[in-house]
């Protein structure tokens, strides 16, 4: 089974996260679309956490022996990865829109002095 | 062309031919429908304005608008419906228009119906009227899950205002000039017409639902498809928990 301390700290650990996420959107610094992955995240790592019997089910499932909380890490990273490659994929974005918005300045700027 | 579209010229309200005016009408790829929008607008009104906002669109709808006369501001590339909206608000606002009518671009909404969603505003009862497909309105037809999404985000949306809505989702509306200042300030992103509703409650703007009917779509696809619409219900609904704890919606004393 998992040491209680280890559910413990990271049951508040999670509900922190979640915390933070929630008063970012609140305060209007993180929008709700880059937001609901990073909930989804806290939710599935609060419900393991806090959740131990569960944990050491899955602990089970997973041929995980002797350290049920190496499933957290598993999961907590596995989501951390869903993030960041989440996040690649706005940048790119971002960049597409970056070079588009750059040129149709440019070509605007060209076209006022020609007039001007 | 009224035989062909079925639609009246209106007898106008004498309030509104005092008003500047503008239609707003958001348009992603609908070359095929924004003629018929744009012609049956000036059936009902000839001296209402209308900007075209071409979404990132990629066929000829920017053409089509601007034959028809209207001003187009063309997007470099698609932001969603919120984004496109709020740009049309801020061309209103910024060009001094009174009044601004939403009409989606894909002929959903029926412009010979503007004079019901037009009235309570032009009697200075409402700031924002917004055309229901529930309220008396008849025979909508959609899918059981749109229904079904659209009841749930109408009783959210009536706890949260403490008003009875029942089309939380519509974007045919109306709105006088202070509401064209809010959504111009300040616009919800992606699908904005559920956060909209609230927000203009949250400020204090008096809002009316009218019956209307819309028509089903002839050309092209809707733009929210399966996956889409999953987002959508999780990100408004999110949005609307948030909102209840903030104290004011929009910073809008800061502008």
């Amino acid at each position: 089974m998992t040491p209680w301390k280890v559910s413990i700290a990271a049951t508040l650990a999670s509900l922190v996260l979640v915390l933070v996420v929630f008063e970012l959107i609140r305060s209007r610094r993180l929008r709700e679309r880059y937001a609901l992955l990073w909930l989804v995240t806290g939710a599935v790592l609060v419900v393991l956490s806090a959740w131990r019997g569960g944990l050491n089910t899955m602990a089970g499932w997973l041929g995980v022996r002797g350290y049920p909380p190496a499933v957290l890490f598993a999961v907590g990273l596995l989501f951390v990865i869903l993030v960041l490659l989440h996040y690649s994929t706005v940048i790119s974005r971002l960049t597409d829109q970056n070079v588009v918005l750059a040129q149709r300045l440019a070509l605007l700027e060209a076209r006022l002095r020609e007039r001007e | 062309m009224s035989a062909e579209t079925g639609v009246r010229p209106v007898e106008h309200d004498p309030l509104l031919a005092g008003l500047r005016r503008i239609a707003i009408v958001p348009a992603f790829n609908e070359e095929r429908n924004i003629g018929r929008v744009l012609d049956e607008l000036r059936a009902f009104d000839a001296e209402l304005e209308v900007v075209v906002v071409s979404d990132g669109s990629t066929d000829r709808t920017g053409e089509v608008a601007e034959a028809r006369g209207a001003h187009v501001i063309r997007l470099p590339f698609n932001l969603g419906i919120g984004g496109a909206v709020q740009t049309g608000f801020r061309y209103a606002y910024e060009n001094g228009y009174d009044l601004v009518v939403r009409v989606d671009g894909d002929a959903q909404h029926d412009p010979a119906q503007l004079d019901r969603v037009l009235a309570p505003v032009l009697a200075g009862e409402a700031d924002i009227v917004v055309g229901s497909r529930f309220a008396g309105g008849s025979g909508y037809r959609s899918s059981a899950t749109r229904r079904i999404g659209i009841r749930v985000l109408a009783w959210v949306v009536s706890a949260i205002a403490r008003q009875k809505v029942t089309d939380p989702t519509s974007g045919f509306q109306a709105l006088n000039r202070r509401a064209i200042a809010l959504f111009a300030a300040d616009y919800p992103h992606d699908y904005p017409e559920v956060e909209g509703m609230v927000m203009t409650i949250k400020h204090r703007l008096r809002l009316r639902e009218v019956g209307v009917t819309m028509r089903v779509r002839e050309h092209g696809r809707s733009s929210i498809g399966a996956a889409a619409s999953v987002y959508y219900m999780a990100k408004v609904l999110l949005a609307l928990f948030v909102g209840l704890f903030r104290r004011r919606i929009v910073p809008l004393d800061e502008k």
